[in-house]
């Protein structure tokens, strides 16, 4: 147990440089920064005054090592635009995101639990294909599009939720079902697949044997085996949503993190597209970790390997 | 991946229908996206500012001229929605390639020679999954400027984890059959057992995985062209169309309806199409 913690605390850390050198990377892509931070308006002079004040005419290795120095004491620098540090503006927005992103997991879980049991359980009759086709509609709809249906009928038209902005509870309810649609497709499926494994299994004839009741086989028996790898799925599709959430906060000017890097990206904010890039990445890396863990907890099997 | 795991035993002609309107759908939109412009008389880009928001035919003061009415500057919508097909479709199919190439290439050397090469190839799919695909490929159009190139080519570099993930079980699977040791032993190189006997083999694989990856390709550009960040104006990309109309969409909701429909269910076909797909091969691997 302790190597195969060791061995993924090792990975998940490689995996974090990668991604901190390639965040560094992505935003020297443009050729110039300092040019691109003045503007199109910007003199000769003010193009070299910048490069000077921003510490862009070091060498790009010196600035690499400098940049790796401070992200890792949590100092990301300070936001051109906003005149703050990047590190606070995130420290401010990353509650809304990680709230939309638990509300969508939570939505999308209600809705996906429920319909994989009855598919598995009514497997291969149209209750089973009318969830698959569920399933195939959510995959296939684009979030930003289903924000804006859900705006016009339950904003506009029942007036039941509030269009767009921050600051309710009710400002999570529509981003939080658009977000939910992306998770939806694969836990369902999954679900689904494990209850059919699971219920066709030696145990739950054993349990039928006994006589006991259909909800106490389907909750206490299958349910608790299918339910392994759905736990530890959610934990990830958690951080693939949170990753999502820049279309689905722009959508609805919910100000989270995803916001501000939409707002950053397009005035040109390099450090905070930087930091937020690298903030979602370690988010994600740490779900996968605790996914990990969370299947190891679960399934002894696994603990061994 | 996850999708992988589990496949419908539905009755056999309802998969069959399925795997037809797939079919059905991609045809016509492909179709759409090759005739383009001479489906319609009007210009795409032409606009014509007296005639602006003109509604779709099967509304009250709609007609024919403009079947599908017009856009906030005078263009007909049914022109641009054409276009938009070719927009689409042109995408899709390049991201596949370029998105395929990297990681069918990458997932069958980790699941050809194992070991140390394997490890690699596991590696690099772990640091693509931690980085958040629309975020990275909004950040670099933002900074380097939109373009349909770099549209391709930024969704080409992201999208090729399944592909890999998909490449190397299979190849796995395949390496250690008898026909491809036949092949060693018969003296054949490794490049071309890799060639001839494993690529073959994972071939009908990879295809269900380029339908997926197809499908979300088309919807990631549209997103993107929604944000602003994908395809320039004026072209008339499905999602960008959909910004552009948003303004209007709370007094005539036809305006996000059209190029929303069209996009669902060009994605929907596809994954009708790719699920067909997979189908057909989960019954050829029970026989």
């Amino acid at each position: 147990m302790t190597l195969f913690l060791l061995r993924r605390l090792a990975v998940a850390l490689l995996v974090a440089i990668t991604v901190l050198t390639l965040s560094f990377m992505l935003t020297r892509l443009s050729g110039d920064l300092a040019i691109s931070i003045a503007g199109p308006n910007a003199s000769q002079e003010d193009v070299e005054l910048i490069r000077r004040a921003y510490g862009l005419d070091r060498p790009l290795i010196l600035q690499y090592f400098d940049w790796i120095g401070r992200a890792v004491l949590g100092d990301f620098g300070t936001s051109y635009f906003f005149r703050e540090r990047v590190a606070d503006l995130i420290g401010q927005r990353l509650p809304i995101t990680i709230t939309l992103g638990l509300v969508g997991l939570a939505i999308a879980l209600a809705v996906a639990i429920p319909l994989g049991i009855a598919a598995a359980v009514q497997e291969g009759t149209w209750v089973d294909r009318t969830v698959m086709l569920v399933a195939l509609v959510g995959q296939a709809m684009p979030s930003f599009w289903l924000g804006l249906l859900l705006m016009i009928v339950l904003g506009l038209q029942l007036q039941l939720l509030p269009i767009s902005g921050t600051g309710s509870w009710e400002h999570y309810v529509m981003p939080g079902i658009v977000l939910a649609f992306s998770a939806i497709p694969a836990l369902m499926r999954l679900t689904r697949s494990g209850m059919v494994e699971a219920l066709s299994s030696d145990y739950i004839r054993t349990a039928r044997a006994k006589g006991l009741t259909r909800l106490s086989i389907l909750a206490k028996h299958a349910l608790r085996n299918a339910a392994i790898p759905v736990v530890s799925i959610a934990a990830v599709q958690l951080g693939f949503m949170l990753g999502g959430s820049i279309v689905i906060e722009t959508v609805f000017a919910l100000h989270g993190v995803g916001f501000l890097a939409w707002e950053s990206i397009s005035k040109n904010d390099f450090p905070v597209v930087q930091a937020v890039v690298l903030v979602l990445a370690l988010i994600y890396i740490a779900l996968t970790l605790l996914a990990d863990l969370l299947n190891a907890v679960l399934d002894p099997r696994l603990r061994t390997e | 991946m996850s999708e992988a795991l589990s496949v419908p035993r539905g009755s056999g002609v309802g998969r069959r229908l399925a795997l037809m309107l797939g079919t059905l759908i991609v045809g016509v939109v492909a179709l759409a996206a090759v005739l383009g412009p001479s489906l319609t008389p009007n210009d795409p880009f032409a606009q014509d500012l007296g005639k602006r928001l003109v509604v779709p035919f099967w509304m009250a003061g709609g007609g024919w001229e403009h079947p599908l009415g017009t856009d906030q500057l005078g263009r007909d919508y049914l022109a641009r929605l054409v276009y938009g097909a070719r927009i689409s479709m042109v995408i899709g199919v390049l991201t596949v390639i370029a998105s395929g190439l990297i990681g069918t290439t990458l997932g069958v050397l980790g699941g050809f020679f194992g070991g140390r090469m394997d490890d690699v190839v596991l590696f690099a799919i772990t640091c693509r999954l931690s980085i958040p695909v629309v975020l990275v490929a909004l950040a670099v159009v933002g900074l380097m400027g939109n373009s349909f190139t770099l549209v391709i080519l930024v969704l080409g570099l992201l999208l090729w984890d399944r592909f890999a993930v998909v490449a190397r079980s299979t190849t796995m699977q395949v390496r250690n059959l008898d026909y491809v040791s036949a092949a060693w032993c018969a003296g054949c190189s490794r490049a071309s057992m890799l060639l001839r006997e494993v690529l073959p083999n994972i071939a009908t694989h990879l295809a269900v995985v380029a339908t997926l990856e197809m499908a979300l390709a088309i919807l990631l550009e549209a997103a993107l062209s929604f944000l602003g960040l994908g395809v320039p104006p004026p072209l008339p990309s499905w999602g960008l169309m959909i910004a552009e109309a948003k303004d209007y969409m709370f007094f005539s909701p036809w305006v996000i309806m059209i190029p929303g429909v069209a996009l669902f269910v060009l994605v929907f076909g596809i994954n009708l199409l790719g699920d067909g797909l997979r189908d057909m091969l989960g019954t050829q691997d029970a026989r």
